[in-house]
C-alpha cells in the first residue's frame, strides 16, 4: 500500500472513488479524528456535509392531489445525479426519534442543473410515512437522508421508438419522470400512456399531462376515470392502441392490474417487451405467521412459521448467523433486513425493510430477505 | 459457595419469581413503547457536548506549554473521554439507541476511542458479561482473570500480589479491557494462542495502530513545540478515563451484597429468574444528573443489567419503579454512595489477596460472597423449604418476610449487644 492509498484508506468507502483529491483530505482528517470520521464532527456544523451517507434538505412540498404531494430535495455532497428515469430512490425521515425508510420513484429528470431531485408521494391509509409526508407535517428545510437511486423499471437512453406507458394510481410517478425527461431531452417519440384514477381530481400531474399532449403530436394520454367509465379493459388495447404488441410497454400500478398485464403479455409471446414495477403494498401481517426467509449472503432459503425466530431458520437453513446470548440483550445477531417484515416477539413490535433487527427475537411477518 | 438455587437464596417462590418477571417486563414494555423524540434529542445533545468537549481540549493543548492551557486542555480532553467511552460507547454498542434506526448512532457501526475494537469488545462485554453475569467460572469478568473476588475461586500464592495488581489495572484499564475483549474474539474465531495472523489479532493491532498513533504520535507532531507537553497531556486524560472507568465499573459489581453465582444456578434458570440474577449481581451507587452522565449512567447499574439495551437516560425513572418492587418482594437494592461502593470493593481485594485460614467467615456468609446456605447454617431451620414457607410471612404482622429481612435480622443477630 502506497502512502496515497494509506492516507486515503479510511475514506475509501464513503466516497465515490473519483474524487481522489477529497478522499486524500477526509483520509488525512480521519486519522486525526478516530475513531470518528470527520464527518461525524462536520455535519454538526451543517447536517449536509456528510459523506458517510447521502443526505438532503426538503425545500418544496407542493400538493399534487388532494392526498398526494411533490417533494423537492436538494441533494447533499456525493449524490451522483446521472440516475436512469424511472428509478427509485429510498428516503429516511426522522419522526418522533426514529428514522423511518421507504422508497419512492424519482418523478425529476436525471442531471438536473438546478442540482434538485424530487419525488411524488402519495397518502396510504397504512403508508404512516406517507401520510406524514402529505399532510404537510414535514416542513420545507428538514434534513432527509438518501440511498442512491435504484431499481431495473428505467428507461433506456436514447428511448425506443415506440412507447406504451400503462399506469394507474400513483404508479404514474416513474412514468412521470420518463416523460420529463424525454422532454427535457426534445426527444419525446410516439408515445401511448394510459392511466387509470378513480376520478379527476385523483390524477396526479393531470395539467402537464394536458399540456405534453398539447405540445407534442406524438405523445397521447388517454386517462380513464374508473368511477366514471369503469376499469380499464385490456382487450380494449387493440382500438386505443393498435400497435401495442410492438411497442416497448411499462406497466406500474396495483398487483392485480399487473398480474392481469403480465397474462396477456406472456399469451402473446411479447413480454420480452414488457417492464413492470411491483410496489408490494406495505401493510404488515398483524400476526408474525411466518413465511420464507431469503438469506441473501449465504444464499439460502427457508420456510418457517411464526414462532420460529430468524437465528433459528437461519441456522436451519445452513446461513451464517451471527448469535450470542439467543435471548434478545447483546446485539451481537443484529442483521439488517432488506425487505419484506419481522416481528420482534418479545413485545410484538413490527420491523420494515432497512431496519437492523435482533434476530434472535424476531420472527418472520410473511417473506423477508435478511443481509446474512 | 456461591449461590446455587437463586429462588431459596432470595425467600421467593417459582410463582414470586413469575410475578416479579411480569413486573419488569411490562416496565420494559412501558419504556419502549414511550422512547421517542425527547430521548432522541438526549442523546444527540451528549454527542455534541461530548464533540465539544474533545474539540476545546484538542485546541486548548496547542497552548499546552503554558501551565493552564495545559490544565484546561488535559481536563476538558479527559472529560470528552470519559463521556464517550461510558454514556455514548457503552451504551450505543449494547443497542440502546438501535430503536432511532440512525445508522450512525447504532449498534452496528459505532467504535469507541479506546484500545480494543468495539466488535471485540460487545462479544465480551454484551454477550458473554451480560449472559453470564456474575456466574463464577463463566463471567470472566469477575476479577478480569486477575483478582480473586469471591472466595468460591481457591487461594493461590500469586493472589497476595492483588493489592498490587489492582493498581495496574486500574492505571492500564483499556488495555486490560482490551486484552481481556482480544481472548474472547479469538475464541469466537477459533485461533490458536501463538496465530498472530488471526482475524482478532488483526483487528486488534490496526486499531491500537489508529488509538496509539492518534494520541502520542499524531497530536502531539501537530502542536509543534508543544509536542511534549500535548504528549502528557494526552497521556493524562487517558489516565484519568482508565481510572475513572474501573472504578465505575468495580462500584457496579464488586461491593457487598452483589452476589455471586453457580454453574449450577445458572444452568437450570428461567427468564424471570435470569431478571433475579441480574438484580441480585449488581450494585448501584447514588448520583445525580451529573454524575449519570459521567458514569454513563452505571450508577444505575441494577437498571442496566436488568434492561441492557433500554436507553440509559430512562435509568433514573426504571430505578424508581425497581425500587418499589425489591420492597414489595423484600428483596435487598444495593447502593450507597460512591466513596462507599468503593471502600467496599476496594476492602474485598485487599482481603481475599489473603489465604483462606487467614479469613473468618466461608464463602457462604462473607460479606463479599454469601449463598443459600448462609440461612440454613443460621439456626432459623434446617430445612431450607420448609424455611422459605416459614420466612414468607410474618406471623404477628401478616407482611411478607424476605431475603431483605432475613439479612436484616442476621446482622443484627451478629451484632454485639450493645452494654449499657
Ligand atoms: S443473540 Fe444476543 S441479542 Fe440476539
Amino acid at each position: 500500500m502506497g502512502l496515497k492509498d494509506w492516507i486515503e484508506a479510511p475514506a475509501a468507502s464513503v466516497v465515490p472513488a473519483a474524487r481522489s483529491k477529497l478522499n486524500l483530505l477526509r483520509g488525512a482528517a480521519a486519522r486525526l479524528t478516530t475513531p470518528l470520521l470527520p464527518d461525524d464532527y462536520l455535519h454538526l456544523a451543517n447536517p449536509l456535509w456528510s459523506a458517510r451517507e447521502l443526505r438532503g434538505r426538503i425545500v418544496e412540498v407542493r400538493p399534487e392531489t388532494q392526498d398526494s404531494a411533490t417533494i423537492v430535495i436538494k441533494p447533499g455532497w456525493g449524490f451522483d445525479f446521472n440516475y436512469q428515469p424511472g428509478q427509485y430512490i429510498g428516503i429516511g425521515l426522522h419522526v418522533d426519534g426514529r428514522w423511518h425508510w421507504r422508497s419512492y420513484s424519482l418523478t425529476s429528470p436525471p442531471n438536473w442543473e438546478n442540482k434538485k431531485i424530487s419525488i411524488a408521494v402519495k397518502a396510504m391509509p397504512e403508508g404512516f410515512l406517507s401520510s406524514h409526508l402529505v399532510g404537510g407535517a414535514v416542513p420545507s428545510g428538514t434534513i432527509v437522508r438518501l440511498a442512491t437511486p435504484s431499481g431495473n423499471f428505467a428507461l433506456p437512453d436514447p428511448p425506443p421508438e415506440k412507447i406504451l406507458f400503462i399506469t394507474a394510481g400513483s404508479g404514474i410517478t416513474p412514468v412521470m419522470g420518463m416523460l420529463r425527461t424525454m422532454n427535457r431531452r426534445g426527444q419525446l417519440p410516439d408515445v401511448m400512456h394510459i392511466h387509470s384514477a378513480p376520478t379527476e381530481s385523483d390524477v396526479m400531474f393531470a395539467d402537464e399531462l394536458t399540456a405534453l399532449h398539447a405540445e407534442h403530436e406524438d405523445f397521447v394520454s388517454k386517462v380513464q376515470l374508473t368511477r366514471r367509465d369503469g376499469k380499464f379493459k385490456l382487450s380494449s388495447l387493440d382500438q386505443v392502441c393498435p400497435d401495442w404488441r410492438e411497442r416497448q410497454t411499462w406497466a406500474c400500478g396495483p398487483l392485480p392490474l399487473l398480474d392481469e398485464i403480465e397474462d396477456v403479455w406472456k399469451a402473446e409471446g411479447i413480454d420480452d417487451r414488457l417492464h413492470m414495477e411491483r410496489f408490494a403494498v406495505s401493510r404488515i401481517d398483524a400476526e408474525a405467521d411466518g413465511g420464507t426467509v431469503t438469506f441473501e449472503k449465504s444464499g439460502k432459503t427457508i420456510t418457517v412459521d411464526g414462532a420460529t425466530t430468524l437465528l433459528e431458520a437461519g441456522e436451519k437453513s445452513g446461513a451464517l448467523m451471527p448469535f450470542g446470548c439467543r435471548m434478545g440483550i447483546c446485539q451481537t445477531c443484529v442483521v439488517p433486513l432488506v425487505s419484506g417484515h419481522a416481528i420482534d416477539l418479545r413485545s410484538g413490535k413490527q420491523h420494515v425493510e432497512g431496519e437492523r433487527i435482533q434476530t434472535c427475537i424476531s420472527a418472520a411477518a410473511g417473506d423477508c430477505t435478511l443481509d446474512a | 459457595m456461591a449461590i446455587t438455587d437463586i429462588k431459596e437464596f432470595s425467600h421467593l417462590t417459582a410463582a414470586d419469581v413469575e410475578a416479579l418477571g411480569r413486573e419488569l417486563d411490562q416496565i420494559r414494555l412501558d419504556i419502549e413503547d414511550s422512547r421517542g423524540i425527547r430521548d432522541a434529542r438526549y442523546i444527540r445533545r451528549v454527542i455534541r457536548v461530548q464533540r465539544a468537549l474533545e474539540l476545546g481540549g484538542r485546541m486548548a493543548l496547542f497552548g499546552s506549554r503554558y501551565r493552564p492551557a495545559w490544565l484546561a486542555g488535559t481536563a476538558l480532553l479527559s472529560l470528552s473521554k470519559i463521556i464517550e467511552n461510558m454514556e455514548l460507547g457503552h451504551n450505543v454498542m449494547h443497542g440502546q439507541w438501535d430503536w432511532m434506526n440512525d445508522p450512525e448512532i447504532h449498534s452496528c457501526s459505532w467504535e469507541w476511542d479506546q484500545t480494543g475494537p468495539s466488535e471485540h469488545w460487545k462479544r465480551a462485554h454484551n454477550y458473554q458479561h451480560h449472559t453470564y453475569t456474575n456466574v463464577v467460572g463463566m463471567d470472566d469478568d469477575l476479577g478480569f482473570g486477575i483478582l480473586r473476588m469471591t472466595r468460591d475461586e481457591p487461594w493461590k500464592p500469586i493472589n497476595l500480589l492483588q493489592p498490587v495488581a489492582n493498581v495496574i489495572l486500574a492505571a492500564t484499564f483499556e488495555w486490560g479491557i482490551a486484552l481481556h475483549d482480544l481472548t474472547a474474539a479469538s475464541k469466537l474465531e477459533g485461533s490458536a494462542k501463538g496465530q498472530l495472523n488471526s482475524q482478532a489479532n488483526k483487528d486488534f493491532a490496526r486499531k491500537i495502530f489508529h488509538q496509539v498513533g492518534k494520541d502520542f504520535v499524531l497530536f502531539p507532531a501537530l502542536t509543534g513545540p508543544a509536542w511534549k507537553s500535548t504528549l502528557t497531556a494526552n497521556a493524562t486524560a487517558n489516565l484519568v478515563r482508565n481510572l475513572w472507568a474501573y472504578v465505575v465499573i468495580f462500584c457496579g459489581h464488586f461491593p457487598d451484597g452483589a452476589e455471586k453465582f453457580t454453574v449450577a444456578e445458572f444452568e437450570q434458570e428461567t427468564r424471570h429468574e435470569w431478571y433475579l440474577r441480574q438484580m441480585l449481581g449488581s450494585a448501584n451507587f447514588n448520583s445525580g444528573k451529573l454524575m449519570g452522565l459521567m458514569s454513563g449512567n452505571l450508577s444505575y447499574q441494577i437498571e442496566h443489567h436488568v434492561f441492557p439495551d433500554l436507553p440509559s437516560n430512562r435509568y433514573p425513572e426504571i430505578a424508581v419503579k425497581m425500587r418499589a418492587l425489591c420492597e414489595k418482594f423484600d428483596l435487598p437494592y444495593t447502593t450507597g454512595s460512591l466513596f462507599k461502593q468503593y471502600l467496599l470493593a476496594l476492602r474485598t481485594i485487599h482481603k481475599l489477596a489473603l489465604p483462606d485460614t487467614w479469613l473468618i467467615a466461608t464463602s457462604d456468609r462473607a460479606p463479599e460472597t454469601s449463598s443459600e446456605l448462609r440461612f440454613r447454617e443460621s439456626g432459623f431451620k434446617d430445612a431450607a423449604m420448609a424455611m422459605v414457607e416459614d420466612l414468607r410471612t410474618d406471623p404477628v404482622t401478616g407482611k411478607r418476610v424476605g431475603l431483605l429481612t432475613a439479612l436484616k435480622s442476621q446482622a443484627r443477630s451478629r451484632m454485639p449487644k450493645r452494654k449499657k
